[in-house]
């Protein structure tokens, strides 16, 4: 241990020259930390303060859009954060110990798990990508839904694929905007899959060769939607919300794993130990607040009632 | 497991070592409230489904904070940072959600206009 040789001198290599002990330095880092960590959280707060406001004054859109986020990876994504912290503070406490292969191992682990978490992200963002669920004026749940949607794939009914969708039009249509067409047809992407299976498995039995039947199952559709989506509209704020908040919160795992990369490449060359932790000690800080941040975004975005 | 002897020791240049038991304990606690917070949403409170994961949030918050983040054994003023942060927040989110209460009725008119 390069530490104790070290301490035995009257001045450390570690200990910076203005710091009359190692454990001043670490407290006046650690100080200024806490400080960085207050920043953090007031930054964040802007985001909360936007989806409070936006969820109080239109707390439909939440509850509508919310289905659209898949709670299980969510939830996954959650205990993934939560394993990481416990390697992270144990990480902390192998360095404390001066257990340099524990200390590499459990950093090595909450890296992982970083990049776990944004891979399950990803998969979370390309979906959406995908199903056109973006913020603002790029929401446009109708852009690919020929890349899923399951009614228009057989051949015999591509010729009533325009009954079926003409015969929603008299059902709603009487004051119905365009744009309110726009914010019911989401329930009928596969993004929500019941929804979407009823509809598949329902259509092709009982459209007859006229076409005459296809009205009396899309109507009952349409019911359904409209119960809960009728005055459903501006989901793109909720994507917008959720799009800031987890993408500021992403850029942060992403910088704790290029921080704690840094810890790991310091801590294999055996520059920490019980005298000198304090990057260690600190990057672990950083990385408790993201997943911190988290435990309040899941419930947020997720778990809506 | 750490020795007992390890658990005590409050070196002044080690500084407090955690011992490895009660971060295993705080991990799991966070994995049980992580699947109460999943199964709160399927029992019906209305509106105090909200509060209440706010509430279980706030308790794995507060765990994270006190334990993974040291600050039990930190100087109290690291804590104090924190909290007054979070002073901050409340006063912020507080007041804007109070002027934003105000208008409410204005929003919902003009929602009745343009439908």
């Amino acid at each position: 241990m390069n530490q104790h040789e070290a301490h035995g001198s009257e001045h450390p290599s570690f200990l910076a020259h203005h710091f009359a002990t190692p454990r001043q330095q670490f407290e006046a880092g650690k100080l200024g930390m806490w400080l960085f960590l207050s920043t953090e959280i007031l930054l964040f707060s802007g985001l909360f303060c936007a989806y409070a406001v936006y969820r109080a004054n239109h707390p439909e859109i939440f509850v509508y859009a919310h289905h659209f986020l898949d709670s299980t990876l969510g939830a996954i994504n959650t205990v993934v954060l939560i394993c990481s912290s416990f390697t992270m503070a144990w990480a902390v406490r192998s360095a404390q110990l001066g257990q340099k292969k524990r200390l590499c191992v459990l950093l090595a682990f909450t890296i992982l798990c970083g990049f776990g978490f944004m891979g399950i992200k990803f998969i979370e963002y390309r979906h959406k990508w995908h199903a056109g669920l973006l913020p603002g004026k790029h929401y446009n749940p109708q852009a690919h839904e020929g890349d899923h949607a399951p009614v228009s794939g057989h051949a015999d009914e591509a010729e009533h694929q325009p009954t079926t969708t003409a015969a929603r039009h008299p059902v709603e249509s009487a004051a119905v905007e365009p744009e309110h067409q726009a914010a019911t047809t989401p329930a009928s992407t596969p993004a929500s899959s019941t929804a979407s299976e009823e509809h598949t498995l329902q259509v092709p039995p009982t459209i007859g060769p006229a076409g005459l039947a296809a009205p009396v199952t899309t109507t009952a559709d349409v019911h359904a939607e409209e119960s809960t989506d009728e005055k459903v509209k501006n989901v793109q704020i909720f994507f917008s919300i959720y799009f800031a908040m987890t993408g500021l919160h992403g850029l942060h795992v992403l910088a704790g794993m290029s921080v704690i990369g840094w810890v790991l490449w310091r801590s294999m060359r055996g520059e920490f130990g019980p005298l000198y932790y304090t990057p260690v000690d600190l990057a672990g800080l950083y990385w408790h607040l993201v997943d911190l941040i988290w435990i309040y975004l899941f419930p947020l975005l997720y778990l809506i009632h | 497991m750490s020795s007992p002897a390890v658990e005590h020791h409050h070196s002044e240049d080690q500084g407090h070592v955690v011992s490895l038991g009660l971060l295993a304990g705080v991990w799991l606690a966070l994995l049980v409230l992580t699947v109460v917070t999943v199964g709160a949403i399927y029992v019906n409170l209305g509106k105090l489904n909200l509060w209440l994961a706010m509430i279980i949030a706030t308790i794995k918050a507060l765990l994270v904070a006190v334990y993974f983040m040291h600050l039990r054994w930190d100087r109290p003023f690291n804590a104090y940072i924190l909290v007054g942060s979070l002073i901050f927040v409340l006063l912020f989110i507080g007041f804007v959600m109070m002027d934003t209460a105000a208008y409410l009725p204005e929003i919902d008119f003009k929602d009745t206009l343009h439908p």
